[in-house]
């Protein structure tokens, strides 16, 4: 089967990844979306490292790295300068961690979404600051382990539901994609691309280090993932949602089996987690009958 | 063109003549109305700029780095709590080479809540790579904002126009305003030699190893020290233009004085008035005005001290477990002379309490009769 996904490279090869990195996937995808007119403003994160140190760059782009918090207030910044320039199509990109993202970068994407700034902002998802050496973040799903959430207690409640964070602002734009679906996540970037105002997409991007598995198995954990209906790939558009259903939802317990951080849990704690996941779908289509 | 405006406004017409292109910035006062006269340029179209109403003044500084990495003259203003919650980003900004221009107004840091004049704000920025300009009256506010860009801009470094709350920033004096063309002169448009260029791409800020984060570092103190020529350059060449410049320290009624008060700020005015009175009085004694605290004028201040028995640094701050923060570098500046003055430190005015003549009548007394102490507390109730 032949991809429809762009055969250019802009991301390099000699980038700093771990073996198998979802994160690296997802921004090879990305730039392959949006092309090379783009800026990119990276907080700390995974990426900071995997970009490459100085003087050498991987992304092929031009990238302002700047602090934890601030990917949206350092785009809003770019794009007004760029806009008072009278420079036009380029396409400044966040590019933030989930950390970066719903924890401690949140009030300053609130900020700017708020403010209807013109950019598009990615929140590569892999579920813990896997930067720092897996602590938990507010998008560790419930019952994993991480370095601060020990087998013993793993993280007791759900993951942040961002994009409907995002969708509480009225944002134009707003999807969840994987590094496992590389053309639905190609051409919802490319949706976002066309479209003014804030653009927010959450890339489920699956991290063998954090998560425990070989890092050979990165794509099969992302299909897992969207197949299980643990991640579900759907977009927001001007408050419409549109949903990709599977054919027949895999049990959960397929992708979490999977996973070195799952694998302390109880049949009743996983059964626990298939309700949640069946309870999260139905609320999702729901929501995409309503608002369609 | 003179009118009659507040500290406030004298900083948002010094960044509309600069021509600042984006400006980002959160309310706080005493620093609000700074920002609501450039919003309402920007609406009226008098000012071709960008202005991003930010969420907080930690985004604001972020957003002036975008806007100036891009190669747009970035402009914010601040105050207190909101230049401490900036502080992160304050690094960031000298890190990245980024000539941002910030207005701070001078406010005391709660608890307990002021809203009044105090230096602890910005003296608590001392060491994270901004030129601190410390101003005296709303003319000179405006003269700095301009200057600032092109010192900042040669240097790239970042620089912070400082002003007292209330006693500057709301009230009102004189200010000659030049014609737009004259400042567009003074000040072409910035143009940086590296900016985020799609045609030209670079990463800015990327992880550098010991082997070479050390001569990143060294750098920075470089242009530290060339911004003190660049500072002179630049207060030359802006009073050819316009008439009126600065220095870094400005010497009052010094000639001959055997004491030396050294003051900064709107605390500098009061004092010229007293070392008035007092020269009238017979007393020997003369006035200091350190302007430029970042880079520090080490050697103006040596010069300053040559032949003079005894200097009193008047401090509207503190540095806790220590003494007054101008009081240690003056004396830190001095130490390597063969010959030192006595040197007395006062503090003064804190929260906004009022320095008055008297208060420095009685330094100036405390010059030439007392043993000298670290920290006179002036007017302790």
């Amino acid at each position: 089967m032949k991809l429809t996904i762009p055969e250019e490279e802009i991301l390099s090869t000699g980038h700093l990844a771990c073996q198998g990195c979802g994160a690296t996937l997802a921004m090879r995808y990305a730039l392959k979306a949006l092309g090379r007119d783009v800026i990119i403003a990276l907080p700390a994160c995974c990426w900071t490292v995997i970009d490459g140190p100085f003087p050498y760059s991987s992304v092929g782009v031009p990238l302002f790295h700047t602090a934890f918090e601030t990917a949206a207030s350092v785009a809003s910044g770019i794009e007004a300068g760029l806009e008072i320039q009278g420079k036009k199509g380029v396409t400044v990109l966040g590019w933030a961690g989930d950390g970066g993202t719903m924890d401690i970068g949140i009030q300053a994407l609130s900020g700017a979404v708020e403010r209807g700034d013109n950019f598009i902002y990615v929140c590569y998802d892999n579920e813990a600051y896997m930067n720092t050496g897996i602590q938990r973040s507010s998008s560790t799903p419930y019952g994993a382990w991480t370095s601060t959430t020990p087998a013993k207690t793993f993280k007791s409640t759900p993951k942040k539901n961002m994009v409907e964070i995002m969708v509480a602002h009225k944002i134009p734009y707003a999807a969840t994609a994987s590094i496992s679906h590389p053309e639905d996540f190609i051409s919802k970037m490319r949706s976002a691309k066309k479209i003014k105002g804030p653009k927010f997409l959450q890339i489920l991007s699956p991290c063998p280090v954090g998560w425990r598995y070989p890092p050979q198995m990165t794509v099969k954990v992302g299909k897992l993932a969207v197949e299980t209906n643990v991640f579900p790939l759907y977009e927001v558009r001007y408050g419409k949602y549109r949903v990709r259903k599977p054919a027949k939802p895999k049990p959960v317990a397929e992708y979490l089996e999977l996973q070195g951080r799952f694998k302390h849990l109880k049949a009743t704690e996983i059964i626990e987690i298939q309700k949640k996941v069946d309870e999260e779908w139905r609320t999702l289509l729901k929501k995409e009958e309503v608002f369609s | 063109m003179r009118v009659v405006i507040t500290g406030n406004h004298a900083v948002s017409y010094g960044a509309k003549l600069a021509r600042a292109e984006v400006i980002a910035a959160y309310p706080i006062t005493p620093q609000t109305e700074v920002v609501e006269r450039l919003s309402e340029m920007v609406a009226n179209n008098v000012l071709k700029a960008k202005f991003i109403k930010v969420e907080s003044e930690h985004s604001a500084m972020a957003a002036c780095l975008g806007a100036s990495a891009v190669g747009a003259r970035a402009f914010t203003a601040t105050s207190s709590q909101g230049l401490v919650l900036m502080h992160e980003m304050l690094h960031w900004a000298s890190g990245a080479r980024l000539p941002v221009v910030m207005a701070n107004i001078n406010r005391a840091m709660a608890p307990p809540w002021s809203v009044w004049s105090d230096q602890n704000d910005s003296l608590s920025q001392r060491d994270t790579g901004w030129l601190q300009f410390y101003c005296e009256d709303n003319q000179e506010i405006f003269d700095t904002t301009i200057q600032a860009y092109k010192i900042c801009e040669k240097v790239s470094l970042p620089g912070m126009v400082i002003l007292d709350a209330f006693i500057l920033s709301h009230t009102s004096e004189v200010v000659d305003i030049p014609e737009q063309d004259l400042v567009d002169k003074f000040l072409p448009r910035y143009n940086p030699k590296y900016k985020l260029d799609v045609e030209d791409p670079h990463t800015f800020g990327g992880l550098v190893k010991p082997d070479l984060y050390y001569e990143f570092r060294y750098k920075i103190q470089q242009a530290m020290e060339e911004a003190k020529e660049v500072i002179k350059e630049v207060d030359d060449e802006f009073g050819k233009a316009f008439g009126r410049s600065y220095g870094l320290v400005e010497r009052y009624n010094c000639d001959g004085a055997d004491t030396i008060l050294i003051a900064s700020g709107s605390i500098a005015s009061t004092a010229r008035e007293a070392v008035d009175i007092l020269r009238n009085e017979g007393k020997d004694i003369g006035l200091a005005k350190i302007r430029v605290f970042r880079p520090f004028p080490k050697e103006e201040i040596r010069e300053l001290a040559k032949g003079r028995k005894a200097i009193g640094v008047i401090d509207r701050n503190i540095s806790f477990g220590n003494e007054g923060i101008f009081f240690s570098e003056i004396k830190s500046s001095l130490y390597s002379e063969p010959k030192r003055p006595l040197i007395h430190g006062f503090i003064a005015g804190l929260g906004g309490r009022d320095v008055i003549i008297s208060d420095i009548k009685d330094m100036a007394k405390t010059l030439i009769s007392k043993e000298p102490k670290d920290i006179n507390w002036v007017g302790l109730k």
